[in-house]
């Protein structure tokens, strides 16, 4: 009789005494979420969550059939869509999802960038979500691959590549990525245990983290919002997390999730032909489209550049603009709704963002002189 | 502390770096046969554990060079509408003699000696 689960309503302190759950109930029911006019960018990152979910769940179901070697890899895909009930469905949605993914995460990641979001005390906040950026990307680059198909053999050749040609420690990287000189099928295993087993890990714990901070946090009001309300004397607003943003959430991951169906039902994920190393790259090759910008610009840059390679520019240039999209926390400190510094970063983040989208659509149409 | 830690760190790095594999040091190939290719066409080719790219001129000679883009290493192909290679990663080209004539390649493909006996188009690395 003294067993908590054997009385009525016992069942809650038995969890409570062995896993202290009601402290999560607690904190799902005091957690709040602002509103006023931009109170929709706050989804983008729960969706960016519940796409990575479909990725780990329909990641699953292809490791099923799939052979990670240079002469089954193909095949098995092929079979997985061909031969494999729903197979062509599940390896659509995991291709499809990706993309969807690294899109809302941009959106995600312009949204706390704009919202000046990433200021003090989400410092570290930013710094994760960044590093999930880099992960989900090493995610698209290492996966890309699997499918052992000409694009993705030359779209690797090429990443790799870029990697050997950063000066000092380039080859050294290329050689770790590659597991040897070249891409070869040994590569392709290697990119198998990045994809499956390292990056999940890595993502794991990084993922926790963010998620920890954001709860630590809460959800940031942008400083405009604030400004606004402190000069009109408004009170603030907002809703609870459970149930009424909570209900939201679940509503967008369904259109998400219909979207998602959709698309991978109606344009299936191609395979394309089968990587042969031997074989010259075919005309209008370009990697995934999150990608392009970098594809473009190594593209557009002359051979030497005052003596410089070309190559050597850009990689420099893609490095910097990485290491400010780190550093962004760092730069701008400011506390209120925004200064000189606060502002010229908005207009340098919307210049790169109009170059990025130029060079993306170049990326797409046919080369001067080239076949198509 | 650290000695513990350097002792479980150090094989997992030398692990995780792919030991070195010498590779086959091929100076020599039969990249194809007369008759193979006509004039204004070209072929990759498999030269050692790299390609290579045989070409036959609209005059009816032969030429070779290494099909590996200087630029980041795409395997390069024959125009003949161009009479030129390009690489359709990013879209360099190059003329009859391997020399940059548009797009990003830093450097000249590298050529090989082409000799044609008995029916074999044999090329050796120059």
């Amino acid at each position: 009789m003294s067993d908590p689960a054997a009385t009525p309503g016992g069942l809650r302190s038995f969890l409570e005494e062995r896993t202290g759950v009601d402290a999560l109930v607690a904190l799902g029911r005091h957690k709040r979420v602002p509103l006023h006019r931009h109170t929709i960018w706050y989804y983008m990152g729960g969706m960016t969550l519940f796409l990575f979910g479909i990725q780990v769940a329909t990641g699953i179901l292809l490791l099923l059939y799939y052979r990670p070697s240079s002469d089954q890899a193909f095949e098995s895909v092929q079979f997985i869509m061909t031969k494999v009930q729903f197979g062509w469905l599940v390896r659509s949605m995991h291709s499809w999802s990706a993309n969807l993914l690294v899109f809302v995460m941009f959106a995600h990641l312009g949204s706390v960038f704009f919202m000046k979001a990433y200021r003090r005390p989400r410092e570290v906040t930013w710094l994760t979500g960044v590093a999930l950026m880099g992960l989900m990307m090493a995610f698209g680059f290492s996966g890309y691959l699997l499918p052992w198909n000409k694009l993705a053999f030359f779209a690797t050749q090429v990443g790799t590549e870029v990697a050997g040609a950063v000066p000092v420690i380039g080859p050294f990287i290329m050689r770790l990525l590659r597991g040897g000189e070249q891409v070869t099928g040994g590569t392709l295993t290697r990119f198998y245990g990045f994809h499956v087993a390292v990056l999940p890990a890595l993502t794991t714990v990084v993922l926790g983290l963010h998620l920890l901070l954001v709860q630590k946090h809460g959800m940031s009001e942008p400083p405009s919002i604030i400004e606004a309300r402190r000069r009109s004397g408004e009170p603030a607003k907002s809703m609870a997390f459970v149930p009424h943003f909570a209900i939201r959430d679940a509503i967008g991951w369904c259109a998400a999730m219909a979207v998602l169906a959709g698309l991978a039902a109606i344009f299936p994920w191609e395979l394309g032909e089968k990587a042969d190393p031997f074989a010259p790259a075919p005309a209008g090759i370009r990697p995934e489209w999150y990608f392009c910008w970098m594809f473009q610009a190594l593209k557009l840059l002359p051979g030497h550049v005052l003596g410089i390679e070309g190559e050597l520019i850009g990689i420099f240039a893609i490095g910097l603009l990485a290491a400010l999209v780190l550093l962004v926390p760092f730069i701008d400190r400011t506390p209120g709704p925004g200064d000189l510094r606060s502002r010229l970063m908005n207009v340098a983040a919307l210049v790169v963002l109009v170059i990025a989208g130029v060079l993306t659509v170049l990326a797409y149409l046919p080369p001067a002189g080239g076949a198509s | 502390m650290g000695a513990m830690c350097a002792s479980m760190v150090y094989p997992l790095a030398r692990y995780i770096i792919p030991p070195d594999v010498p590779e086959a040091q091929t100076s020599r190939v039969v990249a194809g046969h007369e008759g193979d290719l006509k004039p204004n066409e070209g072929k990759v080719f498999r030269f050692g554990d790299r390609p290579g790219i045989l070409v036959r001129l609209p005059d009816g000679r032969y030429r070779a060079y290494s099909a590996t883009c200087t630029h980041l290493n795409c395997t390069v192909q024959y125009r003949g509408d161009a009479k030129q290679l390009w690489c359709a990663c990013h879209n360099g080209f190059y003329d009859l003699n391997g020399q940059v004539v548009a797009g990003p390649p830093p450097r000249p493909l590298d050529e090989f000696v082409v000799n044609v006996a008995a029916g074999e188009i044999v090329v050796t690395r120059s």
